[in-house]
């Protein structure tokens, strides 16, 4: 079956694609939508060139829409990129990363049965140390590149998604709850490689911004 | 050991549909084992001792054509819980009939008489086009616009439309401690 994958760059939506691929899911294109909004309950805010860097060592290709990011008509903007890929691609289904987002998820699942086709949700209900964990074991480089929760500070941006950082995470779940896989929005994630790159992004500059518990780290790839 | 059978078409959806079930039943100290619902004939149910029927996704609704795929139903005697197409297909075996119904995402749904420990109004996820009834069965709980629980007259049989495995987990508990 021929699937989009709803792509932000991040961890979930690449895991969410690796095993889309590893169930024999042939991934026919990526699509990012990209909200000016950077409050939105729907997307996260990719930067787009890094995910076009992404797509390209993917070596597929990615349907870019660009929103607003108003509450619910947001929805008809991923519904119109959607639609494009069915069209252009001839999709059967999306596949995304949700993992917890009842809001996200349903709204994805709404869209797709308008569309008739299927939806995917690979990572649903996933236990958030066992999800870290899998990206760990299966070999991907994931680097964080914003956070925005307490006790999250600068000190975080740029840490590596290993055995150490889910040490760390633990402990900050037992004492704040904080959602370690930060599908609420707590942190950002780039994946610079996995199963489904063919080659290795490489960072060649950093600029970090922010204060308190909001800090972003904007990445140049060579 | 509880049985859970498999209901998805698409093997990628038991991640979303079924492997949720299985993480709650193995947190909470049980053992299980998981078959697609067209290889049940290979399975000796006598070695379970609850069985779980899964739900799956909006668009997969091939189990309506294989319902002789649960004719054991009608003679087994043990507890089953069936989700949201689990529930369809247990109405279905006993005379039941099949409805367009469309609720998707968080929804209210009010207990008027306590079922595996939900009792009053809860919070629910939705996910289905169809929902299913039938008079061997009493409802224990309604959307405003539908069934959503419902128990056997007679045998340890559950239905619930939403998916606990989502919202509410401790449904789950409560069936396979019961």
């Amino acid at each position: 079956m021929k699937c989009a994958v709803l792509f932000s760059g991040g961890k979930d939506s690449a895991y969410a694609a690796f095993l889309a691929k590893k169930h024999g899911y042939e991934i026919s294109c990526l699509i990012a939508v990209v909200s000016e909004n950077p409050e939105s309950y729907m997307f996260h805010t990719p930067s787009i060139t890094k995910v076009k860097k992404q797509a390209e060592v993917m070596e597929k290709p990615l349907l870019i829409k660009k929103t607003k990011g108003e509450k619910e008509k947001e929805l008809e903007d991923l519904k119109c990129v959607i639609k494009k890929a069915v069209d252009n691609y001839k999709i059967e289904s999306v596949v995304t990363g949700a993992v917890e987002s009842a809001y996200q998820a349903s709204r994805v699942q709404k869209i797709c049965d308008s569309l008739d086709i299927e939806c995917f949700n690979p990572l649903w209900q996933k236990d958030q140390l066992e999800l870290l964990k899998d990206l760990i074991n299966n070999d991907f480089e994931i680097i964080l590149t914003g956070v925005f929760a307490y006790p999250l500070d600068e000190s975080w941006l740029g840490k590596k998604i290993d055995e150490n950082f889910i040490e760390e995470m633990k402990k900050l779940y037992e004492k704040y709850k904080i959602n370690i896989v930060g599908e609420g929005g707590e942190f950002e994630s780039f994946v610079l490689n996995c199963p489904l790159f063919e080659k290795k992004l490489v960072i060649s500059n950093r600029e970090i911004s922010g204060k308190n518990n909001s800090w972003k780290m904007e990445i140049e790839l060579k | 050991m509880i049985l859970i059978i498999e209901m998805c078409k698409n093997s990628l959806h038991n991640l979303e549909f079924v492997k949720p079930i299985e993480d709650i039943i193995r947190k909470n100290g049980f053992e299980y084992k998981t078959v697609f619902y067209k290889n049940l004939r290979d399975f000796f149910l006598e070695d379970f001792d609850k069985i779980i029927i899964s739900g799956t996704s909006l668009k997969d609704n091939m189990f309506i054509k294989s319902l002789d795929c649960f004719n054991w139903v009608k003679d087994i005697n043990k507890p089953i819980l069936g989700i949201c197409s689990g529930m369809q297909i247990l109405a279905l075996l006993f005379e039941g009939k099949r409805k367009k119904c469309q609720e998707i995402g968080l929804n209210s749904v009010d207990f008027t008489r306590e079922l595996l420990g939900a009792k009053g109004k809860i919070e629910v996820y939705e996910l289905h086009n169809y929902y299913a009834e039938s008079e061997d069965f009493e409802v224990f709980a309604n959307s405003k616009n539908c069934p959503q629980a419902f128990k056997h007259k007679n045998k340890e049989f559950y239905g619930v439309l939403f998916h606990p495995e989502v919202r509410n987990k401790e449904m789950i508990v409560d069936f396979i401690q019961k």
